[in-house]
């Protein structure tokens, strides 16, 4: 009984059951972290062979593979980013170069924050008024991959700005000061030492659009194509959809949990790898960097 | 001094707030305008920097050097009124700008589309009566697909606010907790391990929890609880909780972090422990930071579709236990937005839920910035 009380006992026990309290709870989340990552690892790997991969699904999905899937995921994604990252470094580069502070700037910003909290279900509807209704897209990968980058653009954005201010000042200065205008300036000294930390932003969004699945559902998913898509027009299946299809109304649920896993690893595999790849890129810039 | 002068100075004094303000002086007073010239060109001095130089010349390639230009146009030139900016320059910044308004133009643009989806639920359409905003905010029942159908919202908002709060409550402790861990208690290499690791955490995908919220977790409640679903409030928290945690642990981090040293160093000084300088000194500090992340957290579990979509339930009904099956807002309008017809009553129905989404979290994010603004203004 020395937790409470004043005496220096009770302190350093107070003080010893917290610490071991904080990284007890530390331990426990890389716990949940780890069990899952096996988990859906053991789960998954019975399901996955090169026919998987590559095949296309059969028999009301009960058997075959994920090829159009798969495929689906990475145009949605690579799509996305054609839309975020120019128009995401683009905001970037007037928020932290050209802005000076003022009500525009900080109407701006608040938008930007904002924006990164709104549910992307609502981002789905919103995709599904614009792309699909107003501008008569339809169900399409374009429509997908219009509302998916304007998902990402607030992340894009907020990482580049980041990135951006990172960089210091003198390179402005001594750019400026060799007579070179701002945008040369940004083009040839800024941007060169900013764009690992613009990438690295980039990529986790990259994972961000893969991963998402609700918006998608509204504005481009098939749970079923018998075919790739060849025209931006065309509906799209995308891992995330079809391991909810599979997983809530499918022909077999129970029977199709493997391919379920197995659809959820290949998932895993392409998000975490591009997380990975982000924070590792992240990690080397900060060594390699000379500021 | 005498009087002359000391008067003299004072309207030096007040040309110069006039010359900031205005941009220029009155033309007949000889010492306004040199402040004038002054102030302007301190604050041309960086514009002069970006001002493009002309190529070098070389005379003698150029033929005979151009007539001397007047000493009115080379004092103009010293001090350019205007700094020409190239098209280049001109043109970037343009687009760059426009890039901005776009990024936040897309807020109005989201409200505004939601909107007029919305708006024509209140008024009567072919025969059918509008639904008054009262009985659509505050009405229990939700049977859209009926042949006379009923658009009460009120328990999905229940529904939302529930799982929201449950999940907070979890995942506060954990996150925050976490925060403490990486910024307080881990060394550097640890930290470098386990920050990234929750950063994984973070990006793995809702429907993969999901999944695994309904083929372990919903089993596993159902056999232990003896109840007869294990789809149900609590398990949706769970889930929803794992994804919160690492919001509020590096945002929580964050803020414990940017707490300045000397006032931890002064804590250990006067002979604190780390847990009493954690919890009286660091903590109190980031206070404002810490709210934010988890009202982040919060909005970011009320958002959350696919989890509460597959693990919920998807009853609309008000919970009284933790064990009762809910119908958040967003899982309503993704499983019923694929089955309706566009501009029917349940469409709009549908994006009126989501204005109501799009407004909860609005609130949530305009009080972490006001906290967070608080907190650093405080600081």
């Amino acid at each position: 009984m020395f937790l409470f009380g004043y005496s220096k006992e009770a302190r350093k026990r107070r003080d010893q059951l917290a610490t071991l309290t904080i990284a007890g709870l530390a331990g426990f989340i890389l716990l949940v972290l780890a069990a899952l990552l096996v988990y859906i690892f053991v789960q998954g790997i019975s399901a996955i062979n090169w026919e998987f991969l590559t095949q296309f699904p059969r028999q009301s999905m009960t058997k075959g593979g994920i090829l159009p899937a798969i495929v689906g995921t990475l145009y949605l994604a690579l799509g996305s980013m054609v839309i975020s990252i120019p128009l995401g470094f683009g905001a970037a580069i007037y928020l932290a170069e050209y802005a000076k502070q003022g009500p525009l700037v900080s109407v701006i910003r608040l938008g930007v924050a904002n924006l990164a909290g709104v549910p992307s279900v609502v981002f789905g509807l919103f995709g599904l008024s614009l792309f699909v209704t107003t501008f008569g897209f339809g169900r399409s990968l374009l429509s997908g991959c219009l509302t998916l980058g304007l998902l990402t653009l607030p992340t894009v954005t907020a990482a580049a700005e980041e990135a951006l201010r990172q960089t210091p000042s003198s390179f402005r200065e001594a750019a400026l000061a060799l007579g070179a205008n701002r945008f040369q300036a940004i083009r040839q000294v800024i941007l060169p030492a900013a764009l690992p930390g613009m990438l690295t932003g980039a990529i986790l969004a990259l994972g961000r659009a893969a991963g998402e699945t609700a918006p998608i559902t509204l504005t481009s998913a098939t749970a079923y194509s018998p075919a790739l898509p060849d025209s931006p027009l065309n509906e799209a299946m995308a891992l995330t959809t079809h391991i909810y299809n599979l997983a809530t109304n499918g022909a077999n649920i129970a029977g199709t949990r493997p391919q379920q896993f197995g659809t959820a690893l290949v998932l895993m595999a392409i998000v975490l790898g591009l997380s990975l790849v982000a924070v590792i890129l992240r990690a080397r810039l900060r060594r390699s960097r000379k500021w | 001094m005498s009087e002359e002068q000391a008067k003299k100075k004072q309207g030096e004094g007040e040309g110069e707030v006039e010359a900031k303000g205005k941009g220029k002086g009155k033309p007949g007073e000889l010492a306004i305008a040199g402040v004038v010239s002054i102030t302007d060109g301190a604050s041309l001095m960086e514009e002069l920097d970006e001002k493009p130089k002309a190529p070098l010349k070389i005379p003698s390639l150029e033929g005979p050097p151009e007539p001397k230009e007047t000493f009115e146009e080379a004092s103009r030139r010293a001090i350019p009124l205007k700094p020409r900016l190239s098209k280049a320059e001109r043109g970037s910044r343009l687009f760059f700008l426009f890039c901005a308004i776009l990024a936040m133009g897309q807020m109005l643009l989201i409200m505004v589309f939601l909107f007029t989806e919305s708006v024509g639920l209140v008024f009567s359409q072919g025969g059918s009566p509008g639904v008054s905003l009262g009985s659509f905010l505050f009405g229990r029942d939700w049977y859209p697909t009926y042949p006379d159908p009923s658009f009460g919202a009120f328990a999905l908002i229940c529904g939302s606010l529930a799982v929201t709060l449950v999940s907070t409550a979890i995942a506060a402790p954990l996150g925050l907790g976490l925060a403490m861990f990486l910024s307080c208690v881990a060394g550097r290499r640890t930290r470098e391990f386990v920050k990234p690791a929750v950063e994984l955490l973070a990006s793995v995908p809702s429907v993969v929890l999901g999944l695994v919220g309904m083929v372990v977790i919903a089993p596993f409640l159902q056999q232990t609880l003896n109840l007869p679903t294990g789809l149900n409030l609590l398990n949706a928290s769970v889930i929803l909780a794992v994804m919160a945690t690492p919001t509020i642990a590096s945002l929580g981090e964050d803020a414990l972090s940017a707490v300045p040293q000397d006032i931890k160093d002064a804590s250990y000084a006067l002979g604190a422990t780390r847990w009493e300088t954690i919890w009286r000194v660091t903590t109190p500090a980031a206070l404002g930071g810490l709210s934010t992340s988890v009202i982040l957290g919060l909005g970011r579990s009320l958002g959350e579709t696919m989890v509460v979509l597959m693990v919920a339930g998807g009853a609309a009904q008000i919970p009284n236990s933790l064990f009762d099956s809910i119908r958040p807002l967003t899982s309503t309008l993704a499983a019923e937005m694929g089955e309706t017809a566009i501009g029917s009553r349940h469409y709009q129905a549908l994006f009126a839920l989501g204005v109501i989404l799009f407004f909860m979290t609005l609130a949530f994010n305009l009080l972490a910035w006001y906290l967070s603004r608080r907190w650093r203004t405080r600081r």
